[in-house]
């Protein structure tokens, strides 16, 4: 990784009707949680962070690396980022099995067939899913799809890493023991960590949380200080319901 | 279901199926092994496989580039996405004669390339076995397009996205993601195309001729047979119906483009 490793930039991008406007500065190890509603436009912030999206105004970086520059035109494709990232409902590839999904970034690098499955196999383990890797990902469950989109995108060594809702399609049960195994992984990754979430106790993951509401940016801050001093009346209740 | 419909809709079956059932019934059951092992059947048949198969092959290589672009073009102009759709539409209802004279008019001698291609290069397509592939490959390819389309715009694409955030290039995505995506819809429009192929008269007789172990393929050998052998005739017909039902029982839900079992 070259210069600080921040994941910095000042941005606007848009999906349909909503423009979502941000100022991000995440430093390597840290953990932002961009919160809020549905709707709020988090999942289009991640989208244009993973290049997904164009940028309509501002600029992007990865340390020294230029992600998107929309006033001089200059876009990174998502290929050529290094931004992993677990899709909101996983988005596993129904044709490979487990062991490929995982192997995927690195044969795509060049690995070979071999040293890609045998790094698959490790990540596997590391996200407790090792027994499924001949498994199919579509005949999983919920939580074990997860794990598998968490080690997939951890074995592509990205320099960034996005999570869009990565526990909101589990059952209540599971939740809780995911959530700390995730806590675990983003503790371990070394690299800026964005944890786009609705919930408040998905949010105690992150080192610090940004509030979205309606494409705005309504209030920054740690959770506690989120619980101290609820800046709007969304946040308010929130607190107040998890209280 | 008001009573009236179903009499007509019974009537409407028969239209479809006593045709065929006449085929099979009035079959010289008892000679049908000597007929379709005979010559000029065998080499009609096998002109036919290996054309066909040629067809399909090269439908499959442009026409799933030009499905995928077909699919890409939601985001294109209206005019441009309605004028890429009637080019590919337009093959599939136009009279197979038609096609037949068009391909003359622009691959014969004195054709729009047809003139170049031999004053410059000695090359004379009309009436040749690779003239029979191309009014094969003009008539079918529609079918696997849009079998291919079809699915493609079934599936869920955000998993492209997915792949390229793990670092696959475009060309790694289509390979290893868009391709298996769609592969269920490419085999059955790649049969689709080899059933049309395979059946093709109109335009191969017009562009191609009736040339034994040349351009004869099965159905241009069939009307032919009609007037001079007409128990052979029947007996080809039947081996085309028969690979038609076996093409049916293959597909089986998944016959109709796009759909999928």
């Amino acid at each position: 990784m070259n210069g600080d490793g921040c994941l910095a930039g000042t941005f606007t991008a848009r999906r349909g009707d909503l423009a979502v406007a941000i100022d991000l500065d995440v430093a390597p190890g840290r953990t932002l949680a961009l919160f809020g509603p549905n709707g709020a436009g988090k999942s289009t912030v991640l989208a244009a962070i993973a290049g997904l999206l164009p940028l309509e105004a501002g600029r992007l970086r990865l340390g020294d690396r230029v992600l998107a520059d929309a006033s001089s035109g200059r876009v990174l494709a998502p290929e050529a980022r290094r931004v992993g990232v677990v899709f909101q409902d996983y988005l596993l590839f129904g044709h490979l099995t487990v062991r490929d999904n995982v192997a995927f970034a690195s044969r795509m690098a060049g690995a070979s067939r071999r040293a890609s499955r045998e790094a698959a196999d490790r990540w596997l383990e590391r996200v407790g899913a090792g027994g499924l890797a001949a498994r199919h990902p579509l005949a999983l469950s919920g939580g074990q799809q997860q794990r598998v989109a968490v080690a997939r995108a951890l074995a592509a060594e990205p320099d960034v890493l996005l999570l869009d809702e990565p526990l909101s399609a589990l059952d209540v049960e599971v939740r809780v023991d995911l959530r700390r195994e995730l806590a675990d992984h983003v503790r371990g990754f070394a690299g800026p960590t964005i944890l786009v979430t609705h919930s408040l106790a998905d949010a105690a993951i992150a080192d610090e949380v940004a509030v979205l509401e309606q494409g705005v940016v309504t209030q920054r801050g740690t959770l506690d200080d989120l619980r101290r001093a609820p800046a709007t009346p969304y946040v308010e209740r929130l607190v107040h319901a998890a209280a | 279901m008001p009573a009236a419909l179903v009499v007509v809709a019974i009537l409407a079956l028969a239209v479809l199926m006593l045709p065929l059932v006449a085929l099979v019934v009035r079959a010289p059951w008892a000679d049908l092994p000597a007929l379709v092992t005979s010559a000029p059947v065998l080499e009609a048949l096998r002109l036919s496989l290996v054309t066909a198969t040629i067809a399909t092959v090269v439908c499959l290589a442009l026409g799933v580039p030009l499905a995928v672009l077909l699919a890409h073009s939601a985001d294109a102009p209206a005019p441009l996405r309605r004028l890429l759709r009637a080019a590919v539409t337009v093959p599939l209802l136009l009279p197979p004669v038609v096609g037949g004279i068009a391909l003359l008019l622009l691959l014969g001698r004195r054709g729009l390339i047809g003139g170049w291609l031999a004053e410059t290069w000695g090359v004379t397509i009309p009436f040749t076995t690779g003239a029979v592939v191309i009014a094969q490959v003009f008539v079918s390819m529609p079918f696997l397009v849009f079998a291919v389309e079809g699915a493609l715009s079934g599936a869920d694409r955000r998993v492209e996205q997915a792949a390229a955030t793990l670092g696959a290039s475009r060309w790694q995505v289509f390979r290893h993601v868009t391709l298996p995506l769609v592969a269920p819809g490419v085999a059955a429009g790649a049969v689709l195309c080899f059933t049309r192929a395979l059946g093709e008269f109109g335009a191969t007789i017009t562009f191609a001729g009736s040339l034994p172990g040349v351009t004869r393929t099965l159905p241009v050998a069939s009307y032919l047979a009609l007037q001079s052998d007409p128990d052979e005739a029947i007996a080809i017909a039947l081996l085309l119906l028969a690979v038609a039902v076996a093409v049916l029982l293959l597909l089986r839900d998944r016959w109709v483009p796009g759909v999928r079992a």
